[in-house]
């Protein structure tokens, strides 16, 4: 229906500009007629009797003609429309009844429903044309896809129309309607994957398209044959993988690698940040009818309400999906400064929030064109870009400048010393890192930004990158009268990630009970692997908690390369075992190490680590307190809680081990021992 | 000899490669094969296939699922002399599948006679290297992407 206004809205100015030549013309020559005795001289510029006004009659029939013509063209395409709505409602009312065979039947009868549509055009009327491709399929079943393509063609024809000329209104529609509706068809044929209808149920459903939603997914077709799960999303991508957004990408030598998102893996293999490619996915529309089930996304709607006592959700195009199990895995938006928030839309054009596809366009686009660019955040999102973007300083002269209130970079995490170590690193790779930094305020000046800080240092830069944490996204939390955690932020779930009956939460919006570490929300993306992964096999009945540790990792530079494991904060005591630099020590030997490690212990999908292209080695560091290489154990109440593995790799599963015993040792160099961290 | 420091709260211990060579005296808990908590490996303890391991990446998952456990469950609980003889029909059906999604499963002509060699004359302990044979390289997973990898894995779900 919304296809009929915009073909009428596209024939109203036509018929309207030819209608009020018409009138004019009709004037005019009424004029002529009836008043040429006394209006000679005024009239005689634009018509006039004898031979001009013949001229004129001509025009006025053919402009009439092309009128008549348009107006009965737009009469039968109006009427085609409603009757192709008329049998659309008919289909989706008897849908439920059709089987699998005439899918199959559809798609035989698809390839002569073209053909229908390429000859019939040519001898028949356009709005006979429309409604022929229905006749071989309606009685089939996914008639949605000959629809669309007539639909689509519908439109194509009309768009025709207004660019040609008046006269000839009536010839380009047949003429155009033969080539343009194959390759329509072709196109729409393709696009329907972005699917054009919601489906009504789904036994799976899974709020949210990103790594904890695709674990999910994953987990839940591998246990029970032939599920059908639905992803409903409201970003515009299918389910990708966000680490290297921040690291493997910025360190591509292709340059279109905005376009391609591949990225090359530690092993040398390149991949896409998609988790699958498209024909992983089945269409929404098959997800009820297909054989073996499948995973569909529906991309771009948003679930705003949740009825739990219904067991159906509600998207914001008010459509309706009832599920049977349900994840909500939603994530988080990243946080904003109150000052930016507070400084207008000339500071907030300048601010990227970074999380997405599109952030990371959008800063790579800016990164090439800036001279200056600030990083608000010390952090591990902070920290990384800080490097990528640093690397990219020293060929093109972009100014790098990292901001924080902490004094050094990863201060939440790393302990002081190693914390100081780290910002050296950081400084190396070419990033001027103010620490001790708490912005006042931001204003814009001469088209450049003026962060005011605290203790009246002023900096100027021309772009702002806010890495500040990350808001879980608890939208549904009202509606679905579902707990809120106050400490942690994210919904509140039990140990087996359960919210509810038949609802679970996984991801970055999970707060969970950990039962060795006790009640906590991970914000990573081995967690988010784990947690989909255990919310999958929990609403294939499993009743598993939380047991597999997630781990985490970052990179920053050459030279700093770690695992972690458990709760990893810098205000717990901790105790560091460093290997002592010898000369067969270096840097270099890191860098190569962290070429073969495998970072993401969960191994449902490959990540890497930074690709290091050439790396001089730097002089064996005779220094007593340089922290190549070691362990740092996270203790509280004496039982060790947390562990990071510092440019040592491959010893995870140790780690994971030491933290699921929960025991307390009385010597941990002994506990250091296991780790061997004199080898490679 | 090594060396040690207290910053504060934090301790900081430096040691060389003599100073670790002595066996570790820390205890670790022994492991519970059964336990039902942890994470699986590719073989349950009681026999079953868990087609939830990660090495499967998404071979059990995908639009082949359901072809792919058939023939793998038939290999895997086959008695024959020469085990998965029977299974070629399964096989068969899956690689048809397969071949419909070239962009999840690359069709590689080594790879296929390869894993079709192996199905035939592997055995049980051979099964991951199978899923590393059959695993495409766009649906990449540590485990089966390079022989570097496997060890790893492997040391995982012995544990």
């Amino acid at each position: 229906m919304l296809k009929c206004r915009t073909v009428w809205k596209k024939l109203a100015p036509l018929a309207r500009s030819s209608s009020t030549l018409c009138r004019q013309n009709v004037k005019r020559t009424g004029l002529n007629n009836g008043r040429i005795p006394t209006c000679v001289p005024a009239a005689n510029m634009s018509t006039g009797p004898g031979g001009l006004g013949g001229d004129n009659l001509k025009y006025t029939i053919m402009v009439g003609a092309a009128c008549v013509g348009s107006l009965t063209y737009a009469y039968f395409l109006l009427k085609g429309d409603q009757k192709r709505y008329q049998e659309r409602i008919e289909e989706i009312t008897t849908r439920s009844q059709r089987s699998s065979k005439e899918e199959a039947a559809t798609v035989q009868s698809e390839p002569p429903a073209v053909e229908a549509t390429q000859t019939e055009a040519v001898p028949e009327s356009v709005p006979e044309a429309a409604p022929s491709p229905e006749e071989p399929s309606p009685p089939a079943a996914p008639a949605e896809e000959p629809a669309a393509p007539a639909e689509a063609a519908a439109p194509s024809e009309t768009t025709a129309p207004p660019p040609a000329d008046e006269p000839v209104v009536e010839a380009p529609p047949e003429e155009a309607a033969t080539p343009v509706a194959a390759p329509v068809v072709e196109e729409a044929a393709d696009s329907t994957p972005a699917s054009l209808k919601v489906p009504s149920h789904s036994p799976y459903l899974l709020i949210g398209g990103g790594t904890a939603s695709f674990a999910a997914a994953r987990s839940i077709r591998a246990r029970d044959p032939g599920a059908r799960v639905l992803i409903v999303t409201d970003e515009p991508d299918l389910p990708y993988m966000r680490p290297p957004l921040s690291k493997e990408l910025w360190f591509s030598d292709d340059p279109s690698v905005t376009e391609t998102l591949r990225f090359k893996q530690w092993n040398g293999k390149e991949r896409s940040i998609y988790f699958q490619p498209p024909s992983f996915y089945i269409n929404s529309e098959e997800l009820a009818s297909a054989e073996n089930g499948g995973v569909a996304v529906l991309t771009g709607k948003k679930v705003v309400h949740m009825d739990v006592r219904g067991n159906k959700v509600k998207l914001d195009d008010d459509t309706e999906i009832s599920y049977d199990k349900c994840l909500i895995a939603t994530g988080g938006v990243p946080r904003n400064l109150q000052v930016i928030e507070r400084a207008g839309e000339e500071v907030m054009k300048k601010t990227t929030l970074f999380r997405k596809i599109e952030d990371f366009k959008s800063l790579d686009n800016v990164s090439r064109n800036a001279k200056s660019i600030t990083i608000i955040g010390g952090g591990f999102l902070g920290s990384e870009l800080a490097c990528a973007l640093g690397r990219r300083s020293t060929e093109s002269g972009l100014e790098v400048i990292q901001m924080f209130p902490e004094k050094g970079n990863m201060g939440k995490v790393l302990p002081e010393y190693l914390s100081n170590w780290t910002t050296e690193k950081v400084k190396r790779e070419g990033v001027k890192v103010i620490a001790e930094a708490l912005v006042k305020s931001v204003t814009c000046k001469d088209d450049k930004l003026e962060i005011h800080l605290k203790d009246g240092r002023l900096v100027k830069t021309d772009h702002i990158v806010a890495a500040v944490g990350l808001e879980p996204n608890v939208d549904l939390a009202k509606s679905a009268g579902l707990e809120v955690d106050s400490d942690f932020g994210g919904y509140r779930v039990n140990a087996e990630l359960q919210a509810r009956s038949n609802i679970w939460v996984a991801g970055d919006a999970a707060c969970f009970y950990d039962i060795r570490l006790g009640r906590r929300r991970v914000e990573h993306h081995d967690h988010a692997v784990v947690s989909g992964r255990l919310a999958g096999e929990n609403m294939t009945g499993a009743s598993k908690p939380y047991w597999h540790q997630s781990m985490f990792w970052s990179d920053l530079g050459p030279d700093v390369g770690y695992e972690a494991i458990g709760i990893v904060d810098s205000s717990l005591p901790t105790v560091g075992v460093f290997a002592k630099a010898t000369a067969k020590d270096t840097p270099k030997a890191a860098t190569e190490k962290s070429g073969t490690g495998i970072r993401s212990e969960s191994e449902t999908e490959d990540t890497a680590t930074s690709p290091v292209a050439s790396v001089t080695p730097l002089p064996p560091v005779a220094h007593k307190d340089d922290y190549g290489k070691g362990v740092i154990f996270y203790l509280r109440d004496k039982v060790v809680v947390g562990i990071i593995l510092w440019n040592v790799f491959n010893r995870m599963p140790i780690a994971r081990k030491i933290i699921k015993d929960g025991e307390e040792h009385a010597d941990l160099n002994e506990v250091a021992k296991l780790f061997n961290i004199h080898e490679d | 000899m090594s060396y040690c420091r207290q910053e504060g709260k934090d301790r900081i211990i430096f040691v060389t490669k003599e100073d670790h060579d002595t066996p570790s005296n820390a205890e670790l808990i022994a492991d519970d094969p059964n336990d039902p908590y942890e994470e699986q490996g590719l073989i349950l303890p009681n026999g079953d296939i868990n087609w939830n391991c990660p090495c499967l990446g998404g071979m059990a998952s995908g639009p082949c699922g359901s072809q792919f456990k058939e023939a793998f469950s038939c290999f895997h609980y086959s008695k024959e002399e020469v085990k998965g003889s029977e299974c070629i029909d399964n096989f068969r059906n899956m690689q048809e599948c397969m071949q419909r999604y070239p962009e999840l499963y690359p069709q590689e002509e080594d790879k296929e006679s390869s894993s079709q060699g192996e199905s035939s004359s592997g055995s049980d302990s051979a099964a991951p290297s199978d899923n590393s044979a059959l695993i495409s390289e766009s649906d990449s997973t540590p485990a089966a992407a390079s022989s570097d990898s496997t060890s790893p894995t492997d040391s995982q779900i012995a544990s």
